[in-house]
């Protein structure tokens, strides 16, 4: 197989290297941005996916060798992600949906008896 | 008989039969865990407004754990690249550590879950909420210490709200309801031990799994080294696998 | 460079062929995909025997409420104890037999049957291949099966009984019920998911990687390509149901609340529960699985009958790629069709018309496949033999069961028909004379390669022929019984329902014809049982008894199984195999005999 002669082996090793320290830079960013407190919820949430997806990016292609893996393995990954993508969107899409007042929220009832003006019942 | 292919790639895919096989088994573990993380969203976002805890877990801990889960995941690559450049010794280092680095992560894990096991939310008859760690517990009373104290329906433990007390002893009679923080206490608490706990089966069995290999497994190298190493390779993906979940899970679960 | 390995593979299997394996290697811990086909169709033919046992009790439950069961009573009271006293059926009882006669139709019988026991034995010869590509995983693939199989029947003898919250399990009532059956059934589960997984696995890596030199993936018979999508199928949708099993069990066991709401009340009070979590998450992650498992049960049987079909028109099947391209087709859209099991959990409309639309697409591809099987009899010399007749029978009454499916698929017409007994007629018009009709003509077309003898064809053919009328029999008033209303899962069969009605010719409540079929129904059930003991006879008497083979392939047939010597012995291949053109050259213009199998070049 290419890419796996001695001499390729060692330029691999120097990039395993560089990834693991990244990794660590990534993990120190995702922790220390928990600590910076950004305002908007849906900004920290979009960060800290953002960074989880370039170390598992970096983790699958370099450390997994996705970067130079053969058409088959992407054909079957990618499939799988889009049918993971399906499961995850289309039940949080129905979820979204259910018509108001369907969803009961007892939690929030009872926080609304505490203090009359919160929350209303409502779904999301 | 010999089923070909087992170390030699075929040469129309490129590829020897074990590695189609894990990749294969990774791709079922990805809708495994992508179910659950889909569990996550939906209930997360179908909960009450506001009442998803935040801050129940140790955040450093968590860190050097995911330290520990990114060092074992370099030195699996580097064992199989050991391997490849005929280093037997340095594969044994690499793989050594590797197997060092899943039991502190199991160690690590552990403790946390024994933090929460220990950890008591105890409602009191007059509405007020203690929160702490269980030091005694006997017929009359308990002690509590690095407790909050709240009103109920104001806030949660990781709030850090309310009045603090390095201990606090709790006559039995003054208790209503006391529930430790085990996956019983909230949905957040179900779907963290869940997912937790099945990654820390799979960090187990990958370590078993490289332990084999590491120890009496290791005999295939006189015989078939290209054969072994090729095993390095399919256990080093799967364990890539692990970190790789716990990549996610990490900030999901502690962070956000 | 592969003909050589294989000739010193073969050489290899020459001497191994010596040292005979012992009796416990070659027959229960064997990882020869042969022997573990055989394994998987003996266990799995027992649980079909068996889940259909289940439901001939029901019917009389059905057909004659409160009355004790003959024969059977007192011997289901001696082992069950309570829930059968006085040889009388109780609702707990009922309940836990139509749960598991769902899981164990689905789970143990036909899946295993269509897809690992079939599979396992046809799909590595029909590939040129020596064995499965990990067949010590293929091994404890079986061996997962039969420990899911056993704590499945256990649970009928722990305290309380098996589940019996139906084979979907829903949420929160299966968690709520306070005996243990739902965490066996979810135990068991988890045994049976993880073989399906390994089995899935072993099943694409061989179909990707042992195919003989020339096999191209057009060259595949068909049955392989609706092996390869069912495994697709099996691997992407089976683990969300891990994920859920794992998760009611934690509900179960852990005491979570991942599918218990707040404000969750069971018999009238608050339950002790910390709520928060949600039911149709449940449904979901459970139909997420189901819809595709539909097409679990129903390629395999297609991938069979196409087989049958060929070999018996002696002619090519028609549109062999549209075939392929539409059994690919199915499994893509299998997954995003679920949420039309959940019209009824009052999702927005929006959702509710993206599903509806799938699930119209989805149908065709399906009516690709029936039409061109369909088509393919067209013009042919047909055969009239055992596995042909369960061939032809399977094209309609598959065809009934796929069409009934689109009132269901909508949801205007699902509001009305949802839980009736039209969806029962509807499903198991798909998996009872559809699919079963499918392994049967497969059982009785590769009977002689596994044993070397017919089974007897005038016992086929009453087989064939008593089943079918049965079948129609018990399913056909199914379908009047739910356009009139009638719900499934009562005890009584409708008859407390049907109190509240106000006259025969008004509307709301059941006429009194309507309630009468089910004894009419249930006597087809029990002839339809009767029915299967020529099949059983026969099955083992033509082991021994049966007319011999008189050539290694008796069908002349084109595909490799049959170019292996009866029965094929370990390592399958005399020579190691070489594929030349596709898999249905019958009556090609130009050759010496009508058929040219796979592996001899055409001139």
């Amino acid at each position: 197989m290419s890419g796996h002669s001695p001499h390729e082996i060692k330029a691999s090793v120097r990039r395993y290297l560089l990834v693991f320290g990244a990794l660590i830079v990534g993990t120190a960013v995702t922790v220390g941005a928990y600590y910076i407190d950004i305002p908007s919820v849906a900004m920290t949430v979009a960060l800290a996916m953002l960074i989880a997806s370039v170390k598992a990016f970096l983790v699958a292609g370099y450390f997994m060798h996705l970067m130079s893996e053969r058409k088959m393995i992407y054909g079957i990954l990618g499939s799988t992600a889009f049918f993971f993508s399906v499961l995850m969107y289309l039940t949080v899409w129905a979820h979204g949906q259910a018509p108001p007042g369907t969803v009961y929220l007892g939690a929030s009832i009872a926080a609304a008896q505490h203090a009359p003006a919160a929350h209303p019942p409502a779904s999301h | 008989m010999e089923i070909p292919y087992v170390v030699q790639p075929r040469p129309d895919t490129g590829l020897y039969n074990a590695k189609l096989g894990i990749w294969l088994f990774l791709a079922s573990e990805v809708m495994l865990f992508g179910a659950l993380f889909s569990s996550y969203i939906l209930l997360r976002i179908g909960a009450a407004p506001g009442a998803w805890p935040h801050g129940l877990l140790n955040i450093p801990i968590g860190t050097v754990n995911t330290l520990v889960l990114i060092t074992s995941s370099i030195t699996v690559v580097m064992a199989w690249a050991s391997l490849k450049l005929n280093q037997f010794n340095r594969f044994k280092m690499f793989q050594g550590i590797t197997l060092v680095c899943a039991m502190l992560f199991v160690c690590i894990k552990s403790y946390e879950y024994y933090d929460k096991f220990t950890h008591y939310e105890v409602i009191m008859t007059d509405g007020m909420v203690a929160d702490g760690h269980l030091v005694e517990k006997s017929d009359t009373h308990i002690t509590l210490k690095h407790v909050a104290v709240f009103h109920e329906g104001e806030g949660t433990a990781g709030d850090h709200h309310g009045e603090h007390r390095e201990e606090m002893r709790i006559e039995a009679a003054q208790i209503r309801k006391m529930e430790n923080y085990g996956p019983w206490h909230n949905t957040y608490l179900a779907i963290y031990f869940t997912l937790t706990a099945l990654h820390a089966l799979h960090v187990i069995g990958g370590a078993a799994v490289i332990a084999y290999l590491w120890g009496p497994g290791s005999r295939m190298w006189k015989t078939d080294p290209e054969r072994f190493t090729n095993r390095i390779e399919i256990s080093g993906l799967f364990w890539h696998f692990v970190d790789l979940v716990w990549i996610f899970l990490f900030p999901v679960l502690y962070l956000l | 460079m592969q003909s050589t390995t294989s000739q010193t593979g073969h050489t290899e299997a020459h001497d191994a062929h010596h040292e005979e394996p012992g009796f416990w290697r070659a027959y229960v811990f064997s990882t020869d995909h042969k022997v573990i086909g055989i394994q998987y169709g003996v266990t799995s033919l027992i649980f079909l025997l068996f889940g259909f046992f289940l439901m001939m009790m029901m019917r009389w439950q059905i057909a004659y409420p409160g009355h004790p069961i003959p024969v059977m009573g007192p011997i289901l009271e001696k082992v069950l104890g309570d829930v059968a006293s006085g040889g009388v059926m109780s609702s707990d009882l009922y309940n836990s037999f139509g749960a598991m006669h769902g899981t164990i139709m689905v789970f143990l019988a036909v899946v295993p049957l269509a897809f690992a026991a079939f599979g396992n034995y046809v799909v590595p010869l029909q590939i040129g291949a020596v064995d499965m590509a990990f067949p010590r995983i293929n091994m404890v693939s079986y061996q997962c099966f039969v420990v899911g199989g056993v704590v499945m029947m256990v649970s009928f003898f722990i305290p309380g009984g098996a589940a019996q919250a139906g084979w979907t399990s829903y949420s929160p009532l299966a968690t709520s019920i306070p005996t243990d059956g739902q965490t066996f059934w979810i135990l068991g589960m988890v045994f049976l998911i993880t073989s399906s997984l390994l089995g899935a696995v072993n099943f694409i890596a061989t179909i990707i990687q042992l195919r003989a030199p020339g096999m191209t993936w057009m060259r595949l018979p068909f049955f392989v390509w609706a092996q390869f999508v069912t495994a697709f199928l099996l691997l992407l949708a089976f683990p969300p149901l891990e994920a859920a099993a794992v998760m009611q069990l934690m509900d179960k066991v852990a005491h979570t609340s991942f599918f218990l709401p707040t404000g969750l009340a069971i018999g009238g009070n608050l339950a002790n529960v910390s709520g928060g979590g949600s039911p149709l998450l449940w449904q979901h992650l459970f139909w997420f699985l189901g819809h595709p498992e539909v097409y679990v049960l129903i390629l395999p049987a297609l991938g069979i009958v196409a087989e049958v079909v060929a070999n018996n028109t002696r002619k090519p099947l028609w549109g062999y790629k549209s075939l392929v391209y539409a059994s690919l087709a199915i499994g893509f859209l299998s997954f995003i069709v679920w949420a039309h099991h959940m019209y009824l959990t009052g999702m927005g409309t929006a959702i509710s018309t993206f599903f509806q639309t799938t699930t119209m697409i989805i149908s065709i591809p399906s009516v690709v496949i029936l039409t061109c099987l369909l088509i393919s009899l067209w013009g042919g010399s047909i055969r009239i033999n055992t596995p042909m007749l369960f061939a032809l029978g399977f094209l309609p009454m598959f065809g009934i069961g796929g069409l009934t499916g689109l009132p269901l698929g909508l949801n205007y017409s699902d509001i009305h028909l949802h839980d009736t007994y039209y969806v029962i007629a509807h499903f198991h018009y798909v998996v009872a004379p559809g699919t079963i009709f499918g392994l049967m003509a497969g059982i009785y077309y590769w009977y002689p390669k596994a044993t070397g003898r017919f089974m007897s064809e005038f016992w086929g053919k009453v087989h064939f022929w008593t089943s079918l009328v049965f079948m129609n029999l018990i399913f056909q008033p199914m379908f009047a019984q739910g356009m009139a209303g009638m719900l499934r899962r009562m005890v009584d069969g409708g008859v407390n329902y049907s109190l509240a009605k106000v006259g025969n010719d008004a509307i709301g409540g059941l006429s009194d014809t309507m309630i009468g079929m089910n004894v009419g129904i249930s006597h087809a059930a029990w002839l339809l049982g009767v029915s299967q003991i020529p099949f059983i006879i026969n099955f083992f008497w033509s082991i021994t008894h049966g007319k011999k083979v008189t050539s290694d392939n008796p069908w002349d047939a084109t595909t490799l199984e049959w170019q292996t010597p009866t029965p094929p012995p370990h390592g399958n291949f005399a020579t190691a195999m070489k594929v030349y053109h596709g898999p249905y050259e019958y009556s090609a213009p130009g050759q010496s005999k009508d058929f040219a199998p796979q592996n001899e070049p055409m001139r």
